[in-house]
């Protein structure tokens, strides 16, 4: 088994070839689902489609409960905090490897502080806190784009 | 979803066997914190098994359900985490801090049995 590709920032290029666009092997990125979140069914739904596509791409059992803990945890997010939003789900594939990705958009408040979003222990909804801190530390890449005002993006990539 | 709540001797046992939203395992949360006072009942026994994730909500409404019942007096036992969920909690940092766990209904029983302090009673009792 090689290394797992370099790891390489994500680019505001959207979905397509090699997002970052830097060096690296070239990566293709192909949509497999988009779920529609808005209410807490919802979550179970996009988190099931999520294990499924990770077992079909060949996840052991463990990471694609591990994909399916990230994902309940990105699509309440949303609810919680932005009503709606979608959760997309992705294969990456290198030449020599295979990968998932979760995105999760939404347009909803944004976060004011990713800083403090990202902070172990830090809720501001009287949660745990450990949502995203826990979902960035166990990915392989992890990316968060957020405005004010403008919807938040969370894109989460697991190697397989 | 709604799921049964079983009065076996001085414990209370629930057994969750499929899926369930954030709004279930309130649901069940309110539930048992309820009957434990009606049934007077000594151990909750929470079978979590079918639980495909537990993330970080889950652990905040188990972890408060233990100790809203312990507040009535009683004592949770969580039992039948199945060993990827516990992988994946422990990846996100996820704790269950104080509440006593199990690995299935029958150890779940002898814990509060020993809790109680008196023996374990034969099967066919």
């Amino acid at each position: 088994m090689s290394e797992k590709p370099p790891s390489l920032a994500f680019g505001s290029g959207g979905a397509g070839t090699n997002p970052g666009g830097k060096s690296g092997p070239p990566r293709d990125v192909r949509i497999e689902a988009r779920i529609t979140i808005k209410a807490v069914e919802d979550i179970v739904e996009a988190r099931q489609k999520g294990r499924a596509l990770a077992q079909e791409l060949g996840f052991s059992m463990t990471q694609s409960t591990l994909v399916a803990t990230a994902i309940s945890e990105l699509a309440r997010n949303i609810v919680l905090y932005a009503k709606t939003g979608e959760i997309v789900l992705s294969r990456v594939s290198t030449e020599q490897h295979v990968g998932l990705i979760i995105t999760a958009q939404d347009k909803g408040p944004g976060i004011a502080n990713i800083q403090h979003a990202l902070m172990s222990g830090y809720s501001s909804s009287g949660g745990l806190g450990l949502g995203l801190p826990g979902v960035r530390q166990m990915v392989d890449e992890f990316d968060i784009k957020s405005r004010p005002g403008d919807g938040t993006q969370v894109t989460a990539l697991m190697w397989l | 979803m709604e799921i049964p709540i079983l009065k076996q001797r001085d414990y209370l046992i629930a057994s969750v066997q499929s899926v369930l939203t954030d709004e279930d395992l309130i649901n069940l949360r309110d539930k048992l914190v309820q009957q434990v006072g009606r049934y007077r009942s000594d151990g909750v026994i929470l079978d979590v098994t079918g639980m495909d994730v537990i993330d970080s909500f889950s652990v905040r409404t188990l972890r408060d359900l233990a100790h809203m019942i312990r507040l009535r007096g009683a004592t949770t036992v969580i039992v039948g985490i199945q060993p990827e969920v516990a992988f994946s909690m422990i990846q996100l940092g996820l704790r269950l801090k104080d509440v006593p766990t199990a690995p299935d209904l029958e150890e779940g029983l002898a814990y509060l049995d020993r809790k109680k302090g008196k023996r374990t009673l034969p099967p066919h009792e």
